[in-house]
């Protein structure tokens, strides 16, 4: 997948988790912490989320490259690089 | 038949547990004793009517496009929208003591204001005790008891503040007598006074029935009258069950949310407890007094009254039949719906005293329903005006009932004094939740089977 790909798996993946939440105002700078109030058990939705999609494995040391849309981006890009996207 | 997970109880907590474990692909199996879903938060039909069992208002209210508190998260744990749980708030609710009446509603500053009128030497204690509850961390899964009274004297010095402040939070939550576990409190304080009441227009029934369709969508299997006879036990590890017909089920782990000392029996003789496993023995009963009128018009507002008429407050197990001192008069008629419930109702509870009710004939047992009905209702009239000309039809139901639908040893409604936080037993791969791995009410049982879940089942450290 490309990273803008990989962005709109992402949003998926939170639009799961949080039904209620406008997206489309979505800083990919500012961390999802400050502008969805996601907690611990959410970061490892997200973690659970694409394990389950596409069998990628974060070990917990990582789960702080999760912050931003940005910095999710970029991490996942080389561990996704050969995935077919579902959305 | 082998599972990934086997869950003991089709309540909130398996039923959330449940659904954490079906969405992200294990085989997971609910089984449940019963002809219906729901355990201590059921629903039934009765001569042509709906009844909730337990449900006098679900706690933690959020309004909608709130991101905190526990309603956003097992909304998002559970991948459902604000609008499954269709909540209307409460309109207000009152403590109601000799000589002080201090009134809540969803907005804690309202609360506030109130102490600080009727107890202004207080309201600087009141505020540290909420400073303190606002540092507390529930989160902390090593903790044990600590004294809430004691905590509570370092703030307030008025015991007539201080058994105001924990009534409606012992009735609505505490498993032990007279005193409360300080994580408890700071659970049931937040819940309570800081979120607040609400209630679906169709009653429990309707979250329920979200989560049962959500359950089996992933692909989960819920069997009901299917009761657990045995856990079957190798060593430190439990491979499966064995049903009340005989029928054998394995599974890779198993969690219960049948009570920590229930659970444990169903583990055999030879099981080493300590005192955590000790099961409660605090239960009520409850009158149901269907009317044909709504509350409002014979002048009743309230959604919830929490009325002790003595000096001190007695939580305990009643040495009576029923303690007719004290109780918590509900009417699911007084939240803020968009349209009125089609008929009025009260409830009224009361504490009681679970060997009484367990022991009587089945012909004295019909009885001594009615005798304390009346009692119930007699002693409430301080607190409402007087119903009883406009009661259609009448359910009563006591520790006896609570144990036949829920299994608690006692009738027990909030479980083991003693709350095993992070769900662990003797057994390696049997775990607890619900009312005894300690988040209460409806929101905190759905949060207890998504934590337990998500701790020991999904991500196994």
């Amino acid at each position: 997948m490309a990273p803008e790909q990989i962005r709109s798996v992402i949003l998926d993946i939170l639009a799961r988790i949080a039904p209620d939440e406008d997206l489309s105002e979505l800083d990919d700078s500012v961390p999802f912490r400050e502008q969805m109030e996601l907690d611990s058990m959410d970061f490892l939705d997200i973690v659970m989320e694409l394990r389950k999609l596409y069998r990628v494995q974060i070990p917990e040391e990582d789960y702080g490259e999760l912050v931003t849309m940005d910095s999710t981006v970029t991490y996942l890009t080389p561990l996704l690089k050969d995935a077919e996207s579902t959305v | 038949m082998s599972y990934d997970s086997i869950i003991i109880g089709a309540g909130m907590s398996g039923l959330a547990a449940g659904i954490r474990l079906a969405y992200f692909g294990k085989r997971v199996c609910i089984l449940e004793r019963h002809t219906t879903i729901g355990g201590l938060n059921s629903f039934y039909r009765l001569r042509g009517r709906n009844h909730d069992v337990g449900l006098h208002a679900i706690t933690n209210y959020a309004p909608p496009g709130g991101k905190k508190g526990p309603l956003n998260k097992i909304l998002r744990q559970l991948r459902f929208q604000w609008e499954d749980f269709d909540l209307s708030p409460q309109c207000g609710s009152s403590v109601v003591f000799p000589g002080h009446t201090l009134r809540f509603n969803n907005h804690f500053d309202y609360f506030e204001a109130q102490i600080a009128a009727q107890f202004p030497r207080q309201i600087d204690g009141f505020r540290q005790l909420v400073s303190e509850i606002d540092a507390h961390n529930i989160g902390d899964l090593g903790q044990t008891w600590i004294s809430t009274r004691a905590r509570m004297a370092d703030h307030i010095s008025d015991p007539l503040l201080i058994n105001m402040l924990l009534c409606p939070l012992m009735f609505y939550g505490s498993p032990s007598a007279h005193d409360m576990d300080f994580n408890q409190f700071v659970i049931m304080f937040r819940s309570i006074y800081q979120e607040g009441f609400a209630r679906p227009y169709q009653g429990v029934r309707l979250i329920l029935k979200n989560l049962v369709r959500k359950f089996k969508s992933l692909g989960g299997e819920l069997k009901l009258r299917a009761g657990v006879k045995q856990l079957l036990i190798e060593g430190k590890q439990v491979s499966g069950v064995m049903l009340d017909d005989g029928q054998i089920l394995e599974a890779k782990n198993v969690l219960s949310s049948a009570g920590s000392a229930e659970t444990l029996q169903m583990c055999g003789a030879e099981v080493p407890q300590d005192d955590r496993f000790t099961p409660g023995d605090i239960s009520f009963v409850e009158t149901i007094s269907v009317l044909n009128q709504q509350p409002k018009e014979f002048g009743h507002e309230e959604t919830i009254v929490f009325y002790n008429e003595s000096e001190d407050f007695y939580y305990e197990q009643s040495k009576e039949p029923v303690d007719v001192r004290s109780g918590i008069i509900c009417s699911p008629n007084n939240f803020e719906y968009d349209r009125p419930l089609e008929e009025g109702s009260i409830r009224i509870t009361a504490l009681a005293n679970p060997d009484f009710w367990m022991n009587l004939s089945e012909e004295k047992y019909i009885e001594q329903k009615q005798y304390w009905y009346d009692q119930i209702l007699e002693s409430s009239l301080r607190y409402i005006p007087d119903f009883r000309p406009h009661v259609l039809d009448v359910d009563v139901f006591t520790p006896r009932t609570i144990k036949k639908f829920t299994g608690h040893i006692n009738g027990c409604v909030y479980g083991a004094p003693q709350k095993i936080l992070d769900g662990s037993t003797p057994f390696n791969n049997l775990f607890l939740c619900g009312t005894d791995q300690g988040f209460l009410g409806i929101i905190g049982s759905m949060l207890s089977g998504i934590s337990i879940a998500n701790l020991h089942l999904l991500n196994p450290k």
